[in-house]
């Protein structure tokens, strides 16, 4: 940003820029999307902490250690997990400027994701058809509402994932898609660490109540 | 399929008996709304403005017509929030002695429900986001929010959760459980009509709007102020705006997930809220205030500030304290979140939580009174103008005192024990709200109005209008407090003690006298659009005020600033007059600036078509309209062109213009 | 102390001697300590309240436009002990206020029995407290009195002088228990219990009702409270005992039913274990109370045996429908045919009876002597040495 000093008095204080600095495209972007995230956090926050007043009335139903198939979430954990690192690639091949690298990377993460969505609705299925239902207690229902809500995030995620692949595939890897492949990138990642947590508080520590 | 299936698929739980066509009041009040909107209709019709607002307005992202916008909608829904109270006030006027009134409880309960839905979310809200959208860009020197287009989006989705929540007079009905909803009662045992869901969907829809409004805010204070303007520079409305959408970023979450928690209960019979199967109505009723009490905030921060600015301008004097205020400001905004239990000490929650957040609430009360007293010293050896807008900041000053005064009260537990849930509540937050929110919203719009158009509100009718306020105020909450204090709970629609009867019928004479100072308010502007020649402003500083918003011409040009101005000092447009500063008439380059669209009311739209499927379980309308809103918004990030360059000869022009008109009034 | 609490009370009882204050002049000493908590709180903040007023407006005033004489000082805006001045008077207001509503919180807890029966007058031992059962129904009050087997409906009664404990729930959505001549008010919540301890030093009839709004008869959901002298209240015993009708289980089941402006009913006998079933929302055949619940859930739950002991709802006090996509409403099966195990209640606060070495809002200020180490100000810390 240059500052050309228009002629005036001397001593007289700058009181406008001669030039016009628009602020470049995308300047707020990035703290928008943040704030937009720990807002969304915020959602997740409350979740656990209903989950952590309701998560043990099992209304003499069943408890967690009777329910989750540890081995199921940690393959299940592990598609996120990995997902997260391919798309970390996918964002150093687009800094290289390698379209097609950069691609395959996101559909890579994609697959990962799919999976991961694929399981846990396998999860579901399982629970609810031994009729576990959210219906039967509060513990169920804060657990299906708390991993729901995140694996709906990520299905978001997924179509956000695709339209940005085709709008990659359509228009290259300019400025604007670079920078909403950032944004995605932080919100995958923040479903990552969001999961993390669901795993140790919901899963581990369900297997240990 | 049968028939009477298929008319159950299309219109899901809606029939004709929704339709509340056997209360003769709705009916009356349907027909008076219908023929005054199939008239405004005509004439937009007839002197074809459909394009013109649909160009111009509706599909703007100026955030100066937003904040129009904004204003509208608030008074607009105003006049409908004070329907509902002269209505309660009428009932509680007559309901003794064996009679029941006019309303049945069916009305009734209704009628207080909405009359706080709407006066927090579609009055104050409104007003307080609309004076933050006009000013806060123009303070700071920026030529717009950070998301335009956003901006839009969020005006709409505010005016979508205020028609969910008019359909509600009109078909079906509103949520019959207090303002807040609390489960059980909520809950689909004991609430199975859509009232709550209209609640629910209505404040959803209008909630993401002012989620992303916020953050859209954020965004633009911290990112596009102008060279120089430092964090400690900036306006001290500036800066309660900041904390007001910070709080609303870190609190409207917990009202989204609350809600979404109770519509799960209500629509798939899970157990949050239920009594049954462990679910745990307390937990609502903590969630919904861990909301609820930064929303207070939320609405009076704004106030606080533009209070300071009106102090400042009309004692003619810097603002006393500067950083004080700001530190207060931001020891408010933390403080906010850690005092939601003393909305419920009764729930027995033992002596030391109570006490905890007894006092967390009392000290709250040291920075508001720091605040006091620097508006206080602000006027201290100032040349006070009294001017409307410092009239509605001295009746500020002394209503709320006495507002404060009873909410420190109310934060004693074993008070709060005597006086929760009675009217001296009422009294007292009404006394906070119409004197700090609704008295500052006032102030705010007779101040900034001549910027917003180029003319001054008519002092006459203004002066009118206050006076009746103000009376009109104690009269109408003053009785509340004493009957508080006779141990009258709120919410109740008859007596049998006929001596309580003389307190309401002097209440409703207060709300009467409310009720002239609003016609007045209108009749201001309609005389103040009639005499506009008289009353117009070419200098646009008509206050001979302090911040930057004054520096540009009123009404602003859609790129507010025709340079981009740079900061000294904390009163910029004070500091300039002072220093001599020349308006620059030459060497204008064009400028960047976004361009209409009408995806957001679009999206908006659907949005609300999705809420109004789910409220009458018309799945198909919600199916189709969730795969629209997809469709749309996908295709709008297609498109990437999304701004344009106002040349530099029009800004010429622009500017040009305004040199002759200075040159015309010297 | 009183005499400032005349002096503050006296405008308004000039002006509206015609009108009934019932917070301001109780009947109760709970509910007159919390009166004089009121009064105190409001002398202390009129100390800040008044000078911000009176200076508003002599600034207002001074400073005005047109008065040229006073001082202009567009410039002047930092004061280091302006600002001082500022931040510590209120500081210190809340100081104060925050060291009464820590103590005032802590004596009027509605889960802490009783010290005193009224001021200057001490506990008797001999007086057992009077037990009585609240439930909040749709929209009426039931009022067990479990030692002596009676219940009534919208009619309450106690002796004067002697302590009442409350026990308080509700059937189906939130009240507000409020007396306001004998105490203050605590919410009677569905499968919940609160408490409150109170005591009527006069006799006479009062009002109570509902503060919690809760549904359409919620304006109707009021009644008489009794304040009577230990004949009088061995009268009404024995009046509601010989109206005869028994409050059973079938018959609560019949009584929970929504009604408004309920006149009032007494039962002659009760079912001993009858409000332990509301509590535990258990008064339903067949349905698991919420005590044995909440023990089998601390045990790790029921396993996925605990997934087919759900019966289908037949019966509820609303015609409940179900959720529109939620499968049809259904209830816990109680297991044990068995008296279920009494679920835990909350720990009891016990109030010293010996008010003398306590400080607080409405007690009596102990002689000046200085502390000893084993002394405490605050709860429940009796000095051993006391005779």
């Amino acid at each position: 940003m240059t500052i050309s000093v228009k002629p005036q008095q001397t001593g007289e204080p700058l009181f406008y820029l001669a030039d016009e600095h628009p602020h470049p495209e995308g300047w707020s972007t990035s703290l928008g999307f943040w704030i937009y995230l720990m807002s969304d956090c915020l959602v997740f926050a409350i979740l656990f902490a209903t989950y952590g007043v309701l998560g043990a009335n099992y209304a003499a139903g069943p408890a967690p250690k009777d329910l989750f198939d540890l081995n199921l979430v940690a393959i299940n954990t592990s598609m996120l997990l990995l997902s997260s690192i391919t798309y970390g690639f996918a964002m150093l091949t687009m800094q290289q400027g390698r379209v097609g690298a950069t691609q395959a990377w996101l559909a890579i993460t994609g697959l990962f994701g799919l999976a991961f969505i694929g399981i846990e609705l396998t999860e579901f299925a399982h629970m609810i058809h031994e009729g576990a239902t959210p219906q039967r207690s509060a513990f169920l229902s804060s657990f299906f509402t708390l991993v729901g809500t995140h694996g709906l995030h990520v299905s978001f995620g997924l179509v956000w994932l695709v339209t940005l692949m085709t709008q990659v595939w359509r228009f290259g890897l300019i400025e604007a898609n670079q920078r909403r492949l950032m944004c995605l990138s932080m919100f995958w990642h923040f479903l990552d660490v969001v999961w993390i947590g669901v795993f140790t508080f919901v899963y581990l520590m369900g297997m240990l109540r | 399929m049968s028939s009477p299936d298929l008319i159950k698929l299309i219109f899901g739980r809606l029939t004709l008996e929704s339709l509340p066509l056997h209360e003769p009041i709705v009916v009356g009040t349907f027909a008076v709304v219908a023929t005054g909107g199939l008239a405004l209709f005509g004439a937009l019709t007839y002197f074809r403005l459909w394009g013109y607002l649909w160009r111009e307005w509706f599909t703007t992202v100026d955030h100066k017509r937003i904040g129009i916008m904004y204003m509208i909608l608030g008074i607009v829904m105003l006049l409908r929030g004070f329907a509902d109270a002269i209505m309660m006030r009428a009932q509680q006027a007559i309901a003794f002695g064996g009679s029941e009134g006019y309303l049945n409880a069916h009305h009734y309960d209704q009628i207080f429900t909405a009359h706080g839905v709407i006066m927090i979310f579609f009055v104050a809200m409104p007003l307080v986001t609309g004076l933050m959208n006009y000013v806060v860009p123009l303070q700071i020197g920026a030529r717009d929010v950070s998301f335009p287009f956003l901006n839009n989006f969020s005006f709409w989705m505010t005016v979508g959760g205020a028609v969910l929540v008019m359909a509600s007079l009109f078909i079906g009905e509103f949520a019959r459980t207090g303002w807040l909803a609390y489960p059980p009662l909520s809950n689909i045992g004991y609430s199975p009509d859509v009232g709550v869901d209209y609640y629910i969907w209505g404040l959803q829809v209008a909630g993401v709007g002012t989620t992303l409004s916020g953050i859209n805010l954020i965004c633009t204070i911290v990112k596009l102020r102008a060279p120089g303007m430092t964090m400690m520079r900036m306006p001290v409305f500036t800066w309660t705006s900041l904390c007001t959408n910070v709080l609303i970023v870190a609190s409207f979450p917990v009202l989204t997930v609350v809600l979404a928690l109770l519509s799960l209960d209500r629509y798939v019979g899970t157990n949050f809220f239920t009594n049954d199967f462990g679910g745990s109505p307390m937990m609502y009723v903590n969630l919904i205030w861990i909301w609820g009490h930064p929303e207070v905030y939320i609405l009076v921060l704004p106030a606080f500030g533009i209070f300071s600015e009106v102090t400042s301008t009309f004692s003619g004097k810097r603002l006393f304290g500067y950083t004080s205020m700001v530190y207060a400001t931001v020891v408010i905004t933390i403080l906010s979140y850690l005092v939601w239990l003393h909305h419920f000490f009764t729930m027995g929650s033992g002596a030391s939580v109570n006490s905890f957040f007894g006092i967390t609430t009392m000290i709250i009360s040291i920075p508001t009174g720091a605040k006091m007293f620097n508006w206080l010293f602000t006027m201290y050896r100032g040349r006070i103008r009294f001017e409307l807008p410092m009239m509605w900041t001295l009746a500020f000053m002394f209503t709320f005192v006495i507002g404060g005064m009873t909410g420190v009260l109310l934060a004693v537990p074993p008070a709060d024990f005597v006086l929760h849930n009675s009217l001296f509540l009422i009294a007292h937050f009404h006394n906070v709200i119409i004197g700090g929110v609704v008295f500052g919203a006032f102030a705010g719009i007779v101040y900034w109005f001549p910027k917003a158009f180029g003319f001054r509100l008519d002092p006459f009718w203004g002066r009118v209008s206050f006076w009746c306020w103000v009376t009109g105020f104690f009269f109408a909450f003053m009785p509340l407090y004493v009957l508080g204090l006779m141990g009258v709970t709120r919410r109740l629609r008859v007596f049998d003690d006929p001596s309580l009867q003389i307190w309401f019928i002097v209440a409703g004479f207060g709300a009467a006298l409310i009720f002239v100072g609003i016609m007045a308010m209108l009749v201001q502007f309609a005389v103040s659009i009639l005499r506009r020649e008289q009353l117009r402003d070419v200098t646009g500083d008509p206050w001979n005020a302090r911040t930057l918003e004054w520096a540009t011409s009123s009404p602003p040009p859609d790129y507010n600033f025709a340079f981009t101005p740079v900061v000294h000092d904390n009163d910029a447009w004070w500091d300039m007059k002072r220093r001599g500063y020349q308006r620059p008439l030459t060497g204008f380059k064009p400028i960047h600036m976004p361009s209409n669209t009408g995806t957001g009311i679009i999206l908006a739209g659907l949005a609300t078509a999705m809420a109004f499927g789910l409220i009458w379980y018309m799945w198909w309308l919600a199916a189709v309209s969730f795969i629209a809103l997809l469709v749309v918004a996908i295709g709008h990030t297609f498109n990437y062109h999304r701004d344009f360059d106002i040349p530099a000869d029009q800004i010429v022009r622009t500017e040009d213009a305004r040199t002759n008109l200075l040159a015309g009034a010297k | 102390m009183s005499r400032l609490k005349t002096l503050a009370l006296l405008p308004l009882a000039v002006t509206l001697s015609g009108c009934n204050f019932v917070v301001l002049a109780p009947a109760g000493d709970i509910a007159a300590q919390q009166r004089d908590l009121v009064i105190i709180s409001t002398v202390l903040m009129l100390l800040i309240v008044v000078p911000v007023m009176v200076l508003t407006a002599v600034f207002a005033w001074r400073y005005r436009q047109s008065n040229s004489s006073a001082r202009y000082e567009p410039e002047w805006d930092h004061s280091t002990k302006l600002e001082l001045v500022i931040w510590s008077a209120p500081l210190l207001i809340i100081v104060c206020l925050g060291a009464l509503t820590w103590m005032g919180t802590h004596l009027l807890d509605p889960y802490r029995s009783l010290g005193r029966i009224a001021a200057e007058r001490p506990m008797d031992k001999a007086r057992a407290p009077l037990e009585v059962d609240v439930v909040a129904l749709d929209w009426k009050w039931l009022f067990i009195y479990p030692d002596h087997g009676i219940a009534t409906v919208n009619e309450l009664a106690a002796p004067v002088d002697r302590p009442i404990n409350f026990r308080i729930t509700a059937s189906t959505v939130m009240n507000s228990f409020y007396i306001p001549a004998l105490a203050g008010q605590i919410y009677a919540m569905p499968g919940m219990e609160t408490k409150l301890h109170a005591v009527v030093n006069h006799a006479g009839t009062y009002k109570g009702f509902s503060a919690n709004y809760s549904g359409a008869g919620f304006s109707g959901m009021h009644f008489a409270f009794h304040g009577l002298d230990d004949k009088n209240f061995d009268d009404w015993i024995a009046r509601a005992k010989s109206a005869g009708g028994s409050l059973d289980r079938v018959e609560y089941l019949q009584l929970e039913k929504p009604s408004q402006n309920e006149p009032v009913r007494r039962y002659g006998s009760i079912d001993t274990d009858l409000y332990r079933a509301i509590l535990n929302m258990c008064v339903e055949a067949g349905k698991m109370c919420m005590s044995e619940m909440m023990a089998i859930d601390a045990k790790g739950g029921l396993g996925h045996e605990g997934l087919n002991n759900t019966l289908p709802l037949a019966y509820d006090k609303y015609a409940r429908r179900g959720t529109a996509l939620g499968p049809e409403p259904a209830f816990v099966a109680g297991t044990c045919t068995l008296e279920a195990p009494q679920g835990q209640t909350t720990a009891a606060i016990k109030a010293p009876t010996d008010t003398a070495p306590l400080a607080g809002a409405g007690l009596k200020r102990p002689a000046f002597a200085p502390l000893r180490s084993s002394d405490s100000l605050f709860l429940g810390q009796r000095p051993k040495s006391d005779s």
